[in-house]
């Protein structure tokens, strides 16, 4: 199969209206008799469920949480970027355009980010109306900072909650439609398994996650919105229930999935203390605005930071990249305090962080301005660690933050199964190999306000439609593939738990698939990920039974699928014989430890197609740079 | 350190619930509260029992899934923290602890430690939005707004919905979750064509879900992980007297 990336033709500048004007329409009455459903009720599924529900779809979302409102956008912290150039320092949609495909180090589509950047002011002016408290200057406009891997201030924030604020916006949205019976609302379930009809998506499967029932439904498109896979390593930034199962079982059903070794390691997170964590905390990266990252220059200086002089201390970002400084893109940054704790610089009781100083910053705008700035992520931190950023300095290391990989995706944002559409962190296609900071708020709610309205327009437009009802045999077989899988989970009663598999996969995929990888490396976690699978399917322990509420049986099912797409993750990151963005191969290299492309031969996106018997098989989409000249990522 | 749990256990909705107590050793006092949860649910699970079930997702303290009463209040001791921000260097070694769910009728049990909180999405469908369709917005900066008014909309707009409020009221009011919803929006020009119908429907709906009205204990905002202030409520009642004047 070719993969066909269906590019509107013409200039860059004019696809996406070229596109517009001939779109294909479905009349008002008509979109009434059409079903779709939502899965997922982050930014992507929030604002895409409101908005086809404004337009007259008729409506089915689904969340695993409790309420649509607690997707994991919510915590989101930093902010969102748009071209609006309110400041007047030189933004346009084209800037943001070049620094989203430079950031992404020429790993993804022209085509897509060009139309992410066109939608990015929309995206302000409806979260706006929408009642979204972004900060404001005293004149009453809104307020911009700047960001890692940008010159010019183009991003708007909520203080320090800005997913949380746009959520909440495209949650009330959803509520409104919710309200007016536009869309049916299940929460407390989750998707289990796809439903292919004549080759097309026509329905799930989902689990009712209280009474354990499975359930059939029924739909012209499925859109999948259920966010990004970093899980896989245990210890990310990520809520406990992301995960990867929902996605995973539509590339089990002809879903190509692509990229998936492009993983970000985002650079200032809370450092592991202890083998109990159960998760990392992220500190916005917004902090790097105000922050100075620095460790000793002695390896063996073991002074409290705020004794250790100008002199002996090394701010390293600031040394090695002068024009950036410590707002260098989060690959770089993360990179470079691996390289200094390698070194043995590293401070804590672990080693493993390095310091993110305010000393400075508040000596220079006074304590008012940094709290009004951070202040509630100073006192998250605190709340952690017990220690005052305000009297020392953070200590920070890198964690698993965001995948950039994902389903694969065409310019319509539909994979490879006719129907099935991919929105949000779940598809590859707009951050290439490494995502820039308050870029993720944006491609969510991009694709689901602005994009998705008129391209799965298009295709319901475009088809005819066979009735198709919950007792066809591919919901029975689909909901007994199910089944059977669940009550063998539940029937093997072995000596482990599924936490401790968990944690076992994370261990292989940071050691081997994390900051920086190596053929060899690659080749073990493969080997060591396929034992894992085998020993899990023999020995985990799933406690409860089936017919109720039950976590353990939830998260066994979901570390089954994460075990199966740790292998392709560590196949992908083998195959891909260069380093760019947030994926380093260390045989790959340029002479100052920065990453090499290989843009003869790597210019493509890799999608893998599952394959019932035998290993994934590998297809490649070219990426045309036509607008941009690939060069040398720099922020020297 | 070790400590000594008693956790409310209740099969399902309609089954009688009780304390069992638990022993977990070896806690460490940078452990964060949910994560000793975890420790006990890894020792159930290897003695063939089964595990407490709880909500939780963040653990950042923003999502708002979490919701454990310990020793009594909810969220546990700490003033502004989520159960999932609550780390054990605030107990003591040989600590006995109680734990158990957000307790009001609006809110029944599920399992254990997991409670139905739809009446909170049912509350918001009724009126906590602004409506405006995707595509009918003006520029970002056509209306100025005044930064403190804004900045005060942000101290309302930053509720969880996590519900403390309610387990924390004596008549397990939502006074506090609706009146932050009613005062992120009124204080915003985007709010005013709605501000009427909004209060009249979202407190009405308020009372149908079976939630008490506010007395004025302000155990609401003592909990409240965010600190959102009781003012709220007073404006509620304020615009709701307005709109109930304004009404034909």
């Amino acid at each position: 199969m070719k993969l066909d990336a269906k590019e509107p033709a013409g200039p860059l500048e004019q696809k996406w209206d070229r596109y517009l004007k001939d779109l294909k329409l479905v009349s008002p009455n008509n979109k009434r008799k059409h079903h779709v459903i939502v899965v997922g009720t982050g930014l992507a599924g929030a604002s895409a469920a409101a908005t086809l529900a404004e337009l007259g779809y008729h409506i089915s979302a689904f969340c695993i949480q409790d309420s649509a409102r607690r997707a994991h956008s919510i915590a989101a912290q930093g902010g969102i970027n748009a071209a609006k150039n309110y400041p007047g320092d030189g933004d346009s949609v084209w800037r943001l355009f070049y620094d989203t495909i430079k950031g992404g180090d020429y790993r993804s589509r022209e085509s897509n980010v060009y139309r992410l950047a066109q939608n990015s002011n929309n995206i302000i002016d409806q979260c706006v109306a929408q009642g979204v408290p972004f900060a404001r200057e005293y004149g009453g406009y809104l307020a911009n900072r700047s960001f890692g891997g940008a010159q010019v201030s183009r991003t708007f924030y909520a203080r320090g909650q800005t997913g949380q604020q746009l959520l909440l916006g495209a949650y009330s949205a959803l509520s409104r439609q919710v309200s007016a019976g536009n869309i049916d609302m299940y929460a407390r379930r989750e998707m289990l398994d796809l439903v292919v009809v004549d080759g097309k998506a026509r329905g799930i499967i989902t689990r009712n996650l209280v009474t354990g029932e499975l359930e059939r439904y029924a739909a012209d498109a499925v859109l999948l919105c259920t966010g990004g896979y970093g899980n896989v390593y245990f210890l990310s930034t990520n809520a406990k229930n992301s995960n990867v199962t929902a996605a995973w079982r539509c590339y089990k059903r002809g879903a190509f999935f692509a990229n998936g070794c492009f993983t970000q390691i985002h650079p200032t997170c809370i450092p592991v203390h202890g083998d109990y964590q159960s998760k990392l905390t992220l500190m916005s990266e917004s902090l790097r605005n105000d922050g100075r990252v620095w460790v000793p220059k002695n390896p063996e200086d073991s002074r409290p930071p705020q004794q250790i002089p100008e002199e002996d201390r090394d701010y390293y970002l600031e040394r090695k990249y002068p024009s950036f400084g410590n707002l260098v893109p989060r690959d770089v940054a993360s990179r470079n305090a691996k390289y200094v704790t390698d070194e043995g610089r590293g401070v804590g009781a672990t080693g493993l962080s390095v310091y993110l100083d305010f000393r400075d910053s508040i000596k220079r705008l006074g304590r008012d301005v940094i709290s009004q700035r951070y202040g509630n992520l100073f006192e998250m931190y605190e709340r952690i660690t017990d220690d005052n950023p305000y009297q020392v300095p953070m200590r920070i290391y890198p964690a698993v933050h965001y995948t950039m990989g994902g389903t694969w995706v065409d310019y319509n944002l539909m994979t490879t199964v006719p129907g099935l559409f991919c929105l949000g962190e779940a598809n590859f296609s707009d951050h290439g190999a490494n995502r820039l900071g308050a870029s993720a708020l944006m491609q969510g709610l991009s694709d689901g306000y602005f994009v998705i309205p008129y391209t799965m327009g298009q295709y319901i437009a475009g088809e005819s439609f066979q009735a198709v009802d919950t007792e066809h045999d591919a919901f029975k077989e689909a909901e007994n593939a199910s089944r059977e899988r669940l009550s063998k989970l539940l029937s093997i009663n072995g000596n482990k738990t599924v936490l401790q598999f968990h944690k076992e996969l994370g261990q292989f995929m940071w050691d081997y698939v994390g900051m920086s990888r190596n053929s060899e490396g690659l080749k073990k976690a493969i080997s060591g990920i396929s034992a894992l699978k085998e020993s899990f399917w023999n020995d985990v322990r799933v406690p409860g039974s089936n017919d109720t509420l039950n976590k353990s049986l939830e998260f066994a099912g979901r570390v089954a699928d994460f075990l199966e797409l740790g292998e392709v993750m560590a196949r992908d990151a083998l195959e891909r014989e260069e380093s760019c963005g947030g994926h380093f191969r260390e045989e790959y290299q340029t002479p100052e430890g920065e990453a090499l492309r290989n843009d003869d031969d790597f210019a493509y996106v890799a999608a893998w197609e599952h394959q019932e018997s035998g290993p994934a098989v590998l297809h490649k989409e070219k990426l045309a740079f036509e607008n941009v000249k690939l060069t040398q990522r720099s922020y020297k | 350190m070790t400590i000594y749990l008693n956790v409310w256990r209740q099969e399902g909705p309609d089954k009688p619930g009780r304390f069992e107590t638990y022993t977990v050793p070896d806690v460490s006092p940078d452990m964060s509260f949910l994560e000793m949860f975890d420790v006990l649910n890894e020792q159930l699970t290897l003695e063939g029992k089964e595990p407490v079930e709880f909500d939780h997702d963040c653990r950042e303290g923003i999502c708002g899934s979490c919701n454990m009463v310990i020793n009594g209040q909810a969220h546990g001791p700490n003033a502004r923290t989520a159960t999932c921000q609550l780390h054990m260097r605030s107990f003591k070694d040989g600590d006995t602890l109680f734990v158990e769910p957000w307790r009001a009728s609006a809110f029944p049990v599920i399992k254990d430690l997991v409670v139905d909180r739809d009446a909170f999405d049912r509350i918001m469908e009724a009126g906590g939005y602004v409506s405006v369709n995707t595509g009918n917005a003006p520029d970002a900066n056509s209306i100025p707004i005044d930064k403190v008014a804004a900045d005060s909309a942000m101290d309302y707009a930053a509720c969880i919905g996590c519900g403390a409020c309610v387990a924390a009221c004596p008549n397990a009011s939502a006074s506090l979750f609706v009146g932050a919803k009613l005062a992120h929006l009124s204080l915003l020009p985007q709010g005013q064509p709605e501000r009427n119908r909004r209060v009249v429907n979202m407190v009405h709906q308020m009372k149908e879900e079976g939630f008490g009205d506010c007395s004025n204990h302000a155990e609401c905002e003592a909990v409240c992980p965010k600190g959102i202030s009781i003012a709220g409520i007073a404006a509620m009642r304020r615009d709701y007297v307005k709109a109930m004047l304004a009404a034909d």
